[in-house]
């Protein structure tokens, strides 16, 4: 039935256009990814929870308005699937860790329930380090992810299952986050295009909070047009989320479809420095001379505090979870270690429940935030964190985008980093700087190494500005085919 | 307090890393002590780095929306309705904890000292 489909290149509109004329359905769009991920997924580990009943009944009622000659909706019958820090009712939500095991939220993240309105099947829960803290995807307590591209490397993190997953063809586009980078860089390790939207363009009701200042959900997809079509579903105020903006939605389709001629693209001098491995220079070099071809003025431009970046992130985002993970204690949800008395309950179920990275973020945390280091630590880490946010405000008075190297070298290996969290925290070095600004950026696949792994491009842009960023975006993959 | 803002050798002891697990309800194993202790050290002397930059007249940004200006002014618009809406479903989120009697959470015993 859906034999003329290649899980491996199929689109959202793939997909659509099938089931409308009914060269397949929904269902059998559907079977086809259980199929692949169960036939697949062994040596990949990018899901830990399929949602099959759900999936399938609402391939079912896709099915039936196809039948009926009636309009689809946007995204009628496209396998999504959902990282685990998501809430999907009748799904587990166990962010990766053991602390939440068993725990099945009885409610939808609205992220999610936006995508299953507008006609996606969510095919399940997607893989990702401990409560999204970490690079590499080895810190989930369910066993590391692996790059689809080169199984002996780490698909990044902390979104890794959801890079994989669309790498992999277990999915057409899936939902992760982005706290300091989690969407981009594994976006960029697995060679598929992930998006950062503008803080707050997209509700986090039903996100398992890791840094409230920071997070932010996001899509990956196998093109720039499915990234903005994910975007334009999920984005938009929700009464359910206080901090979620009423900034009007524009058309991100219609963006990625405009040239990109006569736009001013930026390029930043500290982002190309010492540890930008040459290949991927030379990958994004070649990239922004693409962009000048096609009509853009490429303008050098300084963000000068870029190297604060790092250690001002691993402050506020730490400080934050120290606070956003006091509410695991063993009492409403997930795991409880059995003890006399409710303080030592406690202890013993976060011991046993949090893996050692959680532990050393909500350590570090809960030190810059301590009696004697609020001043010295976090308060400093916030005046930086502005001083980094005016060096973009700064900047995009003369450009309309930013294009930087998403990473200073393509996927590392399994283990090669994972015994030294400092290494590991400076893998980060191009992503969290836009984190801490709240600006939007996008990942875009744009070349290879001479191994054949991927390599992405960073495009970013002004808050609220998805338009632009998509439109680069567009004729940077347009540029690669 | 602005004491270890000068010194790019912080030193965490182990009975710092102690009393930081204590205040954060963490109970480390004698191994994973030293083990939090030296990553402790290491990104803390990298951190000590933000102290190479002159912060005293900039403001700290504790939120995205600080820096927007006009652009997020109607997001003071932001808080909903005060009215009674439906909420989740005691049973199905009570059934989500490890001890209920169906209406409160049940814990081990508070008090634990006279």
């Amino acid at each position: 039935m859906s034999a003329m489909i290649n899980l491996d290149t199929l689109t959202i509109d793939g997909v659509r256009d099938a089931i409308a004329a009914k060269t397949s359905t929904a269902t059998a769009i559907a079977a086809s990814h259980y199929e692949r991920i169960e036939a697949k997924d062994g040596e990949i580990n990018s899901y830990l929870a399929l949602s099959k009943e759900r999936a399938l009944a609402q391939a079912a009622k896709v099915d039936a308005l196809a039948a009926k000659g009636e309009p689809l909706p946007p995204l009628a019958g496209v396998p999504i699937a959902i990282k685990d820090v998501l809430a999907m009712k009748g799904s587990p939500a166990t962010a990766s860790s053991k602390i939440l095991e068993g725990y099945e939220p009885p409610y939808d993240c609205t992220a999610v329930a936006r995508l299953e309105a507008a006609g996606a099947v969510l095919l399940g829960k997607l893989n990702c380090d401990e409560f999204a803290m970490g690079s590499s995807n080895e810190n989930s307590a369910y066993g590391p992810v692996r790059n689809p591209r080169a199984l002996d490397r780490v698909p990044g993190g902390s979104s890794g299952g959801s890079a994989a997953a669309v790498a992999a063809g277990f999915a057409v586009g899936t939902l992760g986050t982005d706290t300091g980078g989690s969407i981009r860089q594994p976006a960029a390790f697995c060679g598929v295009v992930g998006m950062l939207p503008t803080y707050s363009r997209v509700s986090r009701y039903g996100l398992i909070a890791f840094a409230s200042s920071l997070d932010r959900i996001g899509p990956f997809t196998r093109t720039v047009k499915d990234t903005a079509t994910m975007l334009q579903i999920t984005a938009g105020y929700d009464p359910l989320d206080a901090t979620s903006s009423r900034h009007a939605v524009p058309d991100y389709v219609a963006a990625t479809k405009k040239p990109v001629q006569g736009l001013s693209i930026g390029v930043p001098a500290e982002y190309f420095g010492d540890g930008l491995e040459p290949e991927i220079r030379a990958s994004v070099e070649k990239t922004i001379e693409n962009l000048k071809q096609q009509g853009c003025s490429i303008k050098p431009i300084s963000l000068p505090h870029t190297r604060y970046a790092v250690p001002t992130y691993y402050v506020v985002a730490t400080a934050e979870a120290s606070s956003n993970l006091a509410r695991f204690d063993g009492v409403r949800y997930g795991l409880r270690a059995d003890s006399s008395t409710l303080s030592a309950m406690y202890r013993k179920t976060r011991d046993k429940g949090f893996g050692p990275e959680v532990k050393r973020r909500i350590l570090l945390g809960t030190y810059v935030l301590s009696a004697g280091y609020y001043d010295a630590y976090y308060k400093k880490a916030q005046q930086v964190r502005m001083l980094l946010a005016r060096d973009f405000l700064t900047a995009f008075h003369d450009v309309d985008a930013i294009v930087t190297p998403m990473t200073p070298t393509a996927a590392f290996k399994i283990g090669e980093k994972s015994d030294d969290p400092l290494a590991m925290y400076l893998a980060d070095i191009y992503t969290v700087a836009a984190s801490l600004a709240g600006i939007c950026g996008i990942s875009v696949p744009c070349g290879e190494t001479s191994d054949k792994l991927p390599i992405g491009v960073q495009i970013l842009g002004k808050h609220f500005d998805e338009e632009t960023v998509l439109q680069v975006a567009q004729a940077v993959e347009s540029a690669q085919k | 307090m602005s004491k270890s803002m000068s010194k790019n050798t912080i030193s965490v002891t182990l009975d710092d890393v102690r009393r930081v697990a204590e205040l954060a309800n963490l109970e480390l194993t004698p191994e994973e002590e030293p083990r939090m202790q030296r990553d402790l050290n290491a990104i803390l002397g990298y951190i000590a780095d933000l102290n190479e930059l002159d912060t005293a007249n900039v403001p700290p940004m504790a939120q995205v929306a600080e820096i927007l200006g006009d652009q997020v002014k109607a997001s003071a618009e932001a808080l909903r309705a005060d009215a009674v809406r439906p909420c989740l479903d005691r049973k199905a989120v009570m059934a989500e904890a490890p001890e209920t009697d169906g209406v409160f959470f049940k814990v081990p015993k508070v008090i634990e000292r006279a």
